[in-house]
């Protein structure tokens, strides 16, 4: 796609005034004996009503904590530090606790890896959806509660519901575990459901089952979803918009065109580069050199810069700021601005 | 026999584990049943499935970490059996998917490495040890003075690599590598698929490469074979099965991997499978796939295909593709 194709200003504007979820320069860390760790680093993102936004980044780069964040369920040494987590103007980190019950389940659901660990193996499918029905909607009798586990199982395309809430989840195959938990976590419409590395555990072709199976569900239920994974084969199939993270902090957002086709990241690229894609299977893989950052020992200035081929004694010293990229997306790359003062410097000169 | 081309050559291996159910009786679960494949010296077979399709039960048999239920294996022309496995596995080594659990975390890397060298005699003196041992570390990439630190020291890439120089202090032809990138975070992966790749032009040692991440098996291997259920549905020449894959199982397999690249992924049909795979413990008649194929008819219940060639070494078990 050509840049100059794109609206700009409309794409900006489209994705401020939609949002049903603002993060405003989250940081959240996690006090340890060994010290702070500062998991995730000042991380800001609009979530787009009825979207699909991926948080992509490699173990400990803090997608997961930015999601855990969002629904307030940080392990107890855990704290966002500061910023903003604003739904629908209100802020959720100041959320009494009735209100986080409310907000939890009713407006907000998440479903974690692995299905197995999430369900409670002594109680059977249909008491523990019953549970969670009978707890954030208006059906409070557990014949209606049941009624309702079967239609959102069948919604879900669990087979023979009515004898699958009679069961407990070892009897169920990994793929049929997700859909109860997709169930359950959509048994109250949420506005938004978090999915946090959803098909990790499950084999391709039942992946594939289940991310069919999110993007028909979102399409019919309107809810935004954010999906958290490292797949970027997931990402690409699946989420119209992308950030990209490393050691708690943004390189790059923006629509799923932007990072693939275009990053302005030197992180993003060096992604790209080195997974297999049909496109280089006769080639060499580009790997990034070195290996991920410790998170208790973060460098002063950009987190990617030991492992950057191409970094400046600026990432050296500072963090970059975000930085509007000529087709509206954001990067954070001292080289974007390296660049952008080239050519200002080249045009002042013609 | 001694002058075939292939390194490897297995007829027909099956691996049966005894399950107990009810009192008296065992009911075998058929975690391969009848594999047959071949690879030649500096070769990389890749082995792709989904979990519990007996892929690295196949690895672990031709080791002999199993004992193979029937089937042949011929290794370099000679027929591997209980009592030459200990000198065959100076010729075949292994690298696990873990690199946590697969090193002791009471060894430093240099006794970690050099252990095969002592369990086969490899050196005379103590500095030929330690010299082979540091050349190994250089080969693969880590730094010679990090021989005495211990396992936890390391990031996972980096204990992948001395699983790695473990498996080649011997000296292997072939090693059998089981899903040995898919625990690595995806920066990594990279360095150490060029590794393997890099390995095999210097050393000419053949892999048996078993992962379920299908790019990256077709990035790596030269053929790949496809199991479902304890049997090899396809195999064929690595950009051939990804091209002209025929197979209803591959088909299914391949259009479900999502491809890194949104025009692509968003544009592709995806062949969704319905239900789930078969337990092994009760294994449909006929073809194994039958129960989630489209093209399943009368004569897939009653037989089970076996794998034929359809030009150009492009095997296929199926009646009706």
């Amino acid at each position: 796609m050509d840049i100059s194709t794109i609206d700009v200003e409309e794409k900006v504007k489209k994705n401020e005034e939609d949002s049903v979820l603002r993060v405003k320069n989250l940081h959240t860390s996690f006090f340890t004996d060994s010290g702070e760790v500062k998991a995730v680093n000042g991380v800001s993102f609009n979530l787009t009503k009825g979207k699909i936004l991926g948080i992509v980044g490699e173990s400990g780069s803090g997608k997961s904590v930015t999601a855990y964040s969002i629904m307030q369920i940080l392990a107890d040494t855990g704290r966002v530090v500061e910023g903003e987590i604003l739904y629908k103007g209100k802020n959720v980190l100041n959320f009494g606790k009735k209100e986080m019950h409310d907000f939890r389940g009713d407006k907000c659901s998440i479903i974690f890896q692995d299905p197995m660990t999430s369900l409670n193996p002594t109680f059977t499918i249909g008491s523990q959806m019953n549970e969670a029905i009978m707890l954030h909607t208006d059906k409070k009798h557990k014949k209606e509660a049941t009624a309702r586990s079967i239609e959102l199982l069948q919604m879900v395309g669990v087979n023979e519901p009515e004898k699958r809430i009679k069961q407990y989840p070892h009897e169920l195959s990994g793929g049929m575990r997700q859909r109860v938990m997709i169930a359950m976590a959509l048994a109250c419409e949420p506005d938004i459901l978090i999915a946090d590395e959803p098909t990790t555990a499950l084999d391709v072709t039942i992946q594939a089952q289940i991310l069919e199976l999110m993007k028909e569900l979102q399409h019919k239920m309107g809810m935004a979803i954010i999906l958290v994974t490292h797949d970027l084969g997931v990402i690409a199939s699946m989420c119209d918009e992308i950030i990209v993270m490393y050691g708690g902090r943004v390189c790059e957002r923006g629509t799923a065109e932007d990072i693939f086709y275009r990053p302005s990241h030197e992180y993003t690229k060096g992604l790209l580069r080195s997974i297999p894609n049909i496109s280089n299977m006769k080639e060499r893989l580009v790997p990034i050199a070195g290996s991920p950052i410790n998170l208790l020992n973060m460098p002063k200035g950009c987190a990617f810069c030991a492992r950057c081929e191409n970094a400046l004694k600026i990432c050296l010293e500072q963090v970059p700021d975000e930085m509007q990229m000529p087709d509206g997306h954001y990067a954070s790359c001292w080289l974007n601005v390296k660049k952008q003062l080239e050519e200002e410097k080249a045009n002042g000169e013609q | 026999m001694a002058s075939s081309e292939y390194l490897v050559e297995v007829k027909d291996l099956k691996e049966y584990f005894p399950i107990k159910t009810g009192f008296f009786g065992t009911t075998p679960l058929k975690a391969v049943d009848g594999v047959s494949f071949n690879i030649k010296p500096g070769e990389t077979l890749g082995l792709v499935g989904e979990s519990g399709c007996g892929k690295t039960t196949v690895g672990r048999t031709l080791l002999r970490l199993y004992k193979p239920t029937s089937g042949e294996f011929y290794f370099d022309g000679q027929l591997v059996d209980d009592k030459n496995i200990t000198d065959l596995r100076r010729q075949m080594q292994m690298i696990f998917q873990d690199p946590y659990s697969s090193l002791n975390p009471r060894m430093t890397v240099e006794d970690i490495i050099g252990e095969p060298l002592d369990v086969h005699k490899l050196y005379s003196n103590r500095a030929e040890r330690r010299e082979k041992i540091l050349h190994l570390m250089e080969l693969v990439g880590l730094n010679a003075e990090h021989a005495t630190r211990y396992a936890h020291e390391f990031s996972g890439g980096q204990r992948q690599r001395i699983g790695i120089a473990r498996a080649l202090a011997v000296n292997p032809k072939f090693i059998v590598c089981d899903e040995p990138v898919s625990a690595l975070d995806v920066s990594i992966q990279a360095q150490v698929i060029n590794m393997f790749e890099d390995l095999q032009e210097k050393l000419g040692v053949a892999y048996l490469f078993i992962a379920h991440d299908l790019l990256v098996v077709h990035h790596i291997s030269q053929r790949i074979a496809v199991m479902y259920l304890g049997r090899i549905v396809e195999i064929a020449d690595a950009d051939e099965l990804n091209t002209h894959p025929i197979h209803p199982y591959t088909l299914s397999l391949l259009s479900a991997v999502p491809i890194p690249d949104p025009k692509i992924a968003k544009e592709s049909k995806r062949i969704i499978l319905d239900g789930d795979v078969p337990s092994p413990m009760h294994m449909p008649t006929g073809c194994p796939f039958r129960t989630r194929c489209r093209y399943a008819t009368e004569h897939c219940a009653q037989e089970c295909p076996s794998l034929t060639d359809r030009g150009n070494g492009h095997m296929v078990a199926c009646f009706e593709k």
